[in-house]
């Protein structure tokens, strides 16, 4: 009797603690779905804000409810109605698409150079050019607004462009990733008659998408949400970029947020267009069965 | 197709010299194995051939062309990588026809050339698959094709097969070799695994520390090494090498066993060692040359590998694979003085 007491005890402790584990398990997974849930929150919040306040009216913009008590699609009309828009947008379509091909071919060029083909001074080189990331650009626009006035760049698409055509951080992101390009590719390349631009076009390029994908995004983004350098080196209102011509919607009274938001929503447009595009060669993802691995 | 000779082949990286001289000739036609152990020089030998190493020093000639200074695509070289080296971008057509984009030929002709050398690897069925979609040794067969489409002079492979499993790499060794009887161009091989160099060569070059030991047929080089490394290297398991002292025509052991061996010649009282081979050194019932202690039993069917302790060395002899003789047991071991070895202790080279 007493051992068959003592068997049903542990088997209720056993069965004690395996429940208790379980909820410690669910407890835990509550808490990570919790934070996750709040992260997401915290990231659309502002986009279900600009898409509210873009179908308000003046009067309603600050109030902070989500739905607008009359919604209107009037902003939408006005703003694209609005002939400058589409100056503005066509500017930073230009502008950040070229900088893009611009960044992401001279990034990778240079990051495939650096680690690759084996130079004196190449470490030095790769030093230099990542330090220039800890200089601030509020620092470099001075210099950068001195050089295009001497040059004549002010106002213009090349004036706007010149500090992005090539960045410290593209070149550091390709230059780790061909380190993942295995020599024997570049050497089969070489053997099978390709000269050395040939062989970073043709094999080591195809190599790298999803870095070269990552770092597109990066780059059109950066220069798409481009801010103070336009806003700088830009004088005329036709020269504006979208979001340097967003902000001048307004006087010097009142700005009109709703008119903001409403070409801050229609502007996201491409960068989705551009994520969409590119998501894809990411995901995909390296391929390297060419290799025995 | 076309000869290739290395005169006197220097290879420094900074201050540390890696190849010491290397001097070779190969036929037009031949299949030459380059072999040895890791670090002895028979990838940066091959590599320097194909143009991916500067030359140190010494000449390289392929055919009568001296290419010490030519890009590798200008010295008519095709070479087959230990990682394949396919493009994973490219389907298996343009991996093949790869190799002839900066060749002048119609169209046509390229496409005519890949269609005959996937027929020949048997891969005409999968020249629209990615590599990704290939097994080991289709991967293989893609980057020998690669190799073959542009019918170099000289085809360089560096240990193509040392990443497929075994059954795979015995399969891949008889096509090598069935190609090179096909179209005869000369191949360099490179290999760490003495039985492919023995299976495949007309001749071996056995390196070592960035100098050749030895040049010779595949039976030349197991019959008549030319010292104690190259003996030890090939043939396997390694040949036994048992110290003793040359006296009187014979060989005397530290346990004072005397072997003879009337036809060699040695210095009298000269530190020896004498090689035999596991294949030459029998157990025998009757009375041996000397005798030991089993400690280890490697039945592998028609014969029996026997480690036999001898003096403190342990040797390995060929028993019978159906009545092997037992762990602990003593046995006697014979050996006919023909196929015995002998070398001088001091320098390790072959005594005569």
């Amino acid at each position: 009797m007493a051992a068959q007491d003592a068997a049903i005890k542990a088997s209720s402790d056993t069965l004690f603690s395996g429940s208790s584990r379980g909820s410690r398990r669910n407890m835990g997974q509550f808490i990570r779905w919790a934070l996750l849930f709040g992260g997401g929150i915290l990231m659309i919040m502002p986009i279900v804000f600009m898409l509210s306040t873009s179908l308000k009216f003046p009067f309603e913009v600050y109030n902070l409810n989500l739905i607008p008590e009359e919604p209107t699609i009037e902003n939408y009309t006005y703003v694209l109605a609005d002939g400058r828009f589409f100056g503005w947008f066509w500017n930073s379509l230009i502008i950040a698409t070229l900088t893009t091909v611009s960044a992401v071919f001279f990034d990778a060029l240079v990051g495939y150079a650096l680690c690759k083909f084996k130079f004196p001074g190449r470490y030095l080189i790769f030093i230099a050019i990542l330090s220039t990331l800890m200089i601030p650009t509020e620092m470099l626009v001075i210099p950068w607004y001195l050089m295009s006035k001497s040059f004549g760049w002010l106002d213009t698409y090349w004036g706007i462009m010149f500090p992005g055509i090539m960045t410290a951080f593209g070149t550091f992101l390709m230059k780790q990733f061909f380190e993942t390009v295995p020599d024997d590719f570049l050497e089969a390349a070489r053997i099978d008659g390709l000269n050395e631009f040939q062989i970073w076009w043709q094999v080591a390029m195809p190599l790298v998408r999803p870095a070269l994908a990552a770092l597109a995004i990066f780059v059109f983004l950066g220069n798409w949400t481009a801010f103070i350098w336009p806003l700088i080196v830009t004088n005329s209102v036709d020269m504006y970029t979208l979001p340097v011509g967003l902000s001048s919607f307004g006087d010097e009274v009142d700005v009109a947020w709703e008119l903001i938001m409403t070409g801050a929503a229609i502007s996201t447009l491409p960068t989705l267009v551009v994520f969409l595009v590119f998501q894809r060669f990411i995901i995909r993802g390296v391929v390297m069965a060419g290799l025995k691995g | 197709m076309a000869t290739l000779s290395l005169r006197n082949l220097v290879k420094t990286y900074g201050k540390v010299e890696v190849l010491h001289g290397i001097g070779l000739d190969v036929a037009d036609g031949e299949f030459v194995v380059l072999v040895g152990p890791s670090g002895c020089g028979k990838s940066t030998t091959l590599r320097m051939i194909a143009g991916l190493e500067e030359v140190s020093g010494g000449e390289i000639h392929i055919g009568d062309r001296l290419v010490n200074d030519l890009e590798p695509k200008d010295r008519d070289i095709a070479m087959v990588f230990q990682n394949y080296a396919i493009y994973p971008h490219m389907s298996v057509r343009r991996n093949i026809g790869f190799g002839l984009r900066t060749a002048r030929m119609p169209k046509a002709d390229k496409e005519k050339r890949i269609e005959e050398v996937a027929a020949i690897l048997g891969m005409t069925d999968l020249l629209e698959r990615r590599p990704n979609q290939l097994s080991g040794g289709q991967r293989q067969r893609v980057a020998i094709g690669r190799a073959m489409v542009r019918n170099p002079a000289v085809f360089l492979f560096d240990e193509p097969l040392s990443n497929l499993d075994a059954q795979l790499r015995t399969q891949m060794r008889l096509e090598i070799k069935k190609l090179h009887q096909r179209v005869g161009n000369t191949i360099i091989f490179v290999t760490h695994d003495q039985v492919e160099a023995m299976t495949m060569a007309d001749r071996i070059v056995i390196m070592k520390d960035g100098h050749i030991q030895q040049v010779g047929t595949p039976l030349e080089v197991y019959h008549k090494p030319a010292n104690i490394f190259v003996a030890q290297f090939i043939g396997a398991p390694s040949m036994n090498m048992l110290p003793g002292i040359w006296s009187k025509g014979g060989v005397t052991l530290a346990d004072g066993a005397r072997i003879a061996l009337p036809h060699r010649k040695a210095t009298e009282g000269a530190e020896v060692v004498l090689g035999l081979r596991p294949d030459d050194l029998l157990v025998t019932q009757d009375k041996g040359l000397f005798s030991g202690t089993v400690n280890i039993v490697e039945p592998l069917g028609a014969d029996t590998l026997v480690h036999v302790a001898v003096n403190g060395h342990e040797v390995i002899a060929k028993a019978s694979g159906r009545e092997p003789p037992k762990t602990g047991a003593t046995v006697a071991l014979t050996a006919d003085a023909g196929e015995m070895h002998l070398f001088d202790a001091g320098n390790g080279e072959a005594l005569p």
